[in-house]
């Protein structure tokens, strides 16, 4: 198999008309190396621009607000070739759809929360706590399910083989977190704050900082992967996967609040997110409108 | 949060959280050891459910992950704790599994039972990968119960060549192949389960 980022890019090049501005010949490209393939910031940020007006256009013309990322967003260039071109078909859902699989402290254990304690010594960087709620749509705290955060280190390099940033590995943080909401839907992890780092978008891309945050709800149709971003990061403006989200105030629930009242004396700083999931469809019952559900020892 | 009530006294939806793609770099965090064996392989009543993730060029995806969610054999909806962990003999009817390099996957679970007297069994799924801003719901039907799957409610909303996307095929040794096509020839149905009026995916 070769390098499969440069096979995508090759792919995306030779698919999308509209991306190059170059006229695409008819003989194969090869894996030329990445940056003399890789267009500019410049031309990436114009079409973010383009996208962006475009939507404010039609937000102002009436249409709905975009609540979600686009699946289809060219400038995020991997999607080209992996997002659907037909619409999402409408359906409702069924038994087993309104139902979520049941996480409890059988599957995690208290300590996987603090990652900064998974080696014999301290993590390199900013210790920070990341807390918040989980919600539903209708304001029900999500009780007893199952979080799971991965994230780089404070370098901006995660431990994956596929990772070739040329910033330290961090031998004491591995950068993976679990644990199970309380009662009112409250997750809690002590961490140390990622850094941002340089992939292969574009020539000189870089992400803005993110803890990748995977959640349950109580039903499967909540299911939902999505990053936390740190307040006042430069790099948004200059993101496509965060401006892959084209409403303002949708991106804006991506980030977290710095929070001074809890961030520790000498210890650690606070961060504060919450997540809304989905609405539910189930009818539900006493018991789980009180998060009764999820666990089997509590 | 504020939460307001509409004269519906319905409970006027919260904005969701927006989705973000899963990104190329999960691997070390959200696989798990049996992550994909939701029984063992090759006990009693194990089948395996196998296939391949494409994109819209047709090649194999080497970094998208896959989630399971199904019903006993029996039809029944588990409710046990232990998918993370497991302990060899709860069937918890959740699995995951990160795809191979050539984009290939297998799970070994049972074949759910219907979950009403004459539904179709289907397995929930859930898709992820680098360059997928949002997942990707869908489901692959066991393909034995015709007239069940005729009466299916979402299968007959389709038109017949995409409705083929959804059921699997079953294979000599008893298992289930499936593969799934997120862009172009064949692209499988994803599903969106929001409300008719409110805001897609």
């Amino acid at each position: 198999m070769p390098e499969e980022i440069n096979l995508e890019i090759f792919n995306a090049d030779t698919i999308t008309e509209d991306l190059a501005n170059e006229t695409t010949e008819a003989a194969p490209k090869t894996y030329a190396p990445l940056d003399a393939a890789a267009e500019s910031q410049a031309e990436l940020s114009a079409e973010m621009k383009a996208i962006g007006e475009a939507y404010a256009r039609a937000l102002k013309g009436g249409a709905p607000a975009e609540i979600q990322p686009r699946l289809d967003y060219a400038p995020y260039r991997s999607s080209v070739l992996r997002h659907p071109t037909k619409s999402l078909h409408h359906a409702d859902p069924e038994t087993i759809e309104l139902y979520s699989p049941a996480f409890g402290h059988m599957d995690v254990h208290a300590l996987e929360s603090d990652l900064t304690i998974a080696h014999n010594g301290e993590p390199l960087g900013e210790r920070i706590v990341v807390s918040g709620r989980v919600l539903d749509g209708d304001g029900r705290p999500v009780a007893g399910q199952l979080v799971e955060i991965w994230q780089a280190n404070s370098a901006g390099r995660y431990i994956h083989k596929r990772d070739q940033h040329p910033a330290p590995i961090d031998p004491n943080f591995t950068g993976v977190g679990r644990c199970i909401t309380g009662p009112d839907g409250t997750y809690r992890f002590t961490t140390i704050k990622p850094g941002a780092y340089p992939w292969k978008n574009h020539l000189n891309a870089w992400r803005p900082a993110h803890i990748h945050f995977s959640l349950f709800g109580s039903e499967f149709t909540q299911r939902i992967i999505t990053q936390m971003y740190f307040p006042g990061d430069q790099l948004f403006p200059l993101d496509p996967i965060y401006q892959s989200i084209v409403d303002q105030d949708a991106r804006d629930r991506l980030v977290a609040t710095y929070n001074h009242e809890q961030t520790k004396p000498e210890w650690a700083m606070a961060y504060n997110w919450d997540i809304v999931l989905t609405g539910s469809k189930r009818t539900w019952t006493e018991n789980e409108a009180l998060g009764a559900e999820g666990d089997d020892h509590e | 949060m504020i939460m307001n009530r509409s004269a519906m006294n319905k409970p006027t939806q919260l904005a969701p959280t927006p989705a973000q793609t899963v990104g190329p770099f999960f691997g070390y965090a959200l696989p798990y050891a049996k992550d994909r064996e939701l029984l063992a392989p090759g006990s009693p009543g194990s089948v395996r459910l196998q296939g391949t993730v494409y994109d819209g060029a047709g090649h194999p995806i080497p970094d998208a992950i896959l989630e399971i969610w199904q019903a006993d054999a029996d039809g029944n909806v588990p409710h046990h704790t232990g998918s993370l962990v497991r302990d060899g003999y709860t069937f918890t009817g959740f699995g995951r599994t990160a795809v191979g390099n050539t984009g290939t996957f297998t799970f070994t679970t049972v074949n759910p039972g219907p979950t009403e007297a004459g539904a179709a069994p289907f397995i929930a799924v859930a898709v992820f990968a680098r360059g997928l801003m949002n997942r990707l719901f869908t489901r692959v039907y066991l393909p034995e119960d015709e007239a069940a799957l005729a009466r299916d409610r979402l299968l007959s909303s389709l038109d017949p060549d995409r409705r083929r996307s959804l059921i699997a095929r079953r294979d000599p040794d008893g298992g289930l192949s499936w593969d799934i096509r997120l862009q172009g020839e064949g692209e499988t149905v994803f599903l969106d389960f929001s409300d008719a009026e409110g805001p897609s995916t």
